[in-house]
């Protein structure tokens, strides 16, 4: 049922040790309200207690090398996710297209003044006018 | 005519347990849904800074505390895992695995105090799209932790007459990725400002 390496029951509350001291670093850290210090206390040592959960608790240390595999190529997908919506969210406009809440009145004001045809203007799929893509 | 032994309990066609490649694999789509839900958190976190505001009002102190359940909830289980597999002792097996349990309640109930405080102080799902990640997040990784609670739970009571002992293992890897989940959830929803 098991795996090929056995460990005495000291081992774990051992791992369980380092891992408490490394959540009070986590917590303790961000305090100090320095961002570096808090994206390495917060977020690197996340990364380090995960890895510490997955190698000793869930055994990944001795498991087959596949499994990581298995585990990594979900995370390839979730990276790619990220890759293909990122622009989407994060720019607000493009070369021929602008997000729709980066409208404002006063576009509208100037767009009727104008005399540029509702059409022109464009309502997305929620019936918000979207600033015309000549602009 | 008896009830044999499932095929996956012993069968190892590819090197692991046919029982344990499921849970890697299950895991495995765990992950997507999470690392989505996640990666979407994370996206709008960039583009909205203002969200740190809304973070400052999560209890930090309910959420470590959480975190430090969780920990040694993990601790718990890897512990149920070796007194069944190398100290052959199903009694003490069946022990860390209720105080696993244990945990989770204890988990439940904090979560369950911090949802009654934020929304009384009207920072509901619908208030800001911060707090409707955050409510989406902590439901869905509480759901996780009653369905590993039920599952330890049911396996237990097997356990402790020396019966599909490969469950305890099976039932700690699960339990441990709801403790990862939880790892990154914590500095995400609650230090991250």
């Amino acid at each position: 049922m098991g795996h090929d390496v056995a460990h005495t029951s000291g081992y774990y509350v051992k791992i369980w040790a380092i891992l408490m001291v490394l959540f009070f670093i986590s917590v303790a850290g961000p305090t100090l309200g320095i961002l570096i210090v808090t994206l390495i206390t917060a977020f690197g040592v996340a990364a380090i207690k995960a890895t510490m959960v997955m190698a000793y608790f869930m055994h990944l240390n001795v498991e087959k090398k596949y499994i990581w595999g298995l585990l990594a190529s979900a995370l390839i997908f979730i990276l790619g996710l990220f890759i293909g919506v990122a622009p989407d969210v994060m720019k607000s406009h493009g070369v021929q297209w602008t997000k729709c809440n980066s409208f404002d009145e006063r576009n509208l004001a100037r767009f009727q003044h104008e005399g540029i045809h509702a059409l022109d203007i464009g309502l997305n799929r929620t019936g918000r006018i979207c600033t015309p893509q000549r602009f | 005519m008896g009830f044999s032994k499932p095929v996956a309990t012993d069968r190892s066609a590819t090197g692991i347990p046919t029982g344990r490649l499921a849970m890697w694999i299950l895991l495995s789509s765990e992950i997507v849904i999470f690392g989505g839900l996640l990666v979407c958190y994370l996206l709008y976190r960039f583009h909205n800074t203002e969200w740190g505001h809304e973070a400052a009002h999560t209890n930090v102190w309910a959420g470590g505390f959480n975190t430090f359940v969780l920990l040694t909830s993990s601790l718990f289980i890897v512990l149920a895992h070796h007194a069944a597999e190398t100290d052959k002792d199903n009694e003490k097996a069946f022990k860390w695995m209720w105080a696993t349990i244990g945990c989770a309640l204890i988990f439940l109930c904090v979560k369950a105090f911090e949802y009654t405080t934020e929304i009384h102080h009207g920072y509901t799902a619908q208030a800001n799209p911060f707090w409707a990640f955050y409510y989406t997040a902590t439901a869905i990784h509480a759901g996780h932790v009653v369905a590993g609670g039920l599952a330890i739970a049911i396996c237990s009571f097997d356990v402790r007459k020396g019966e599909h002992l490969n469950r305890v293992e099976l039932t700690g890897i699960y339990w441990h990725f709801v403790d990862l989940v939880w790892i990154f959830l914590f500095p995400l929803l609650y230090i991250a400002k």
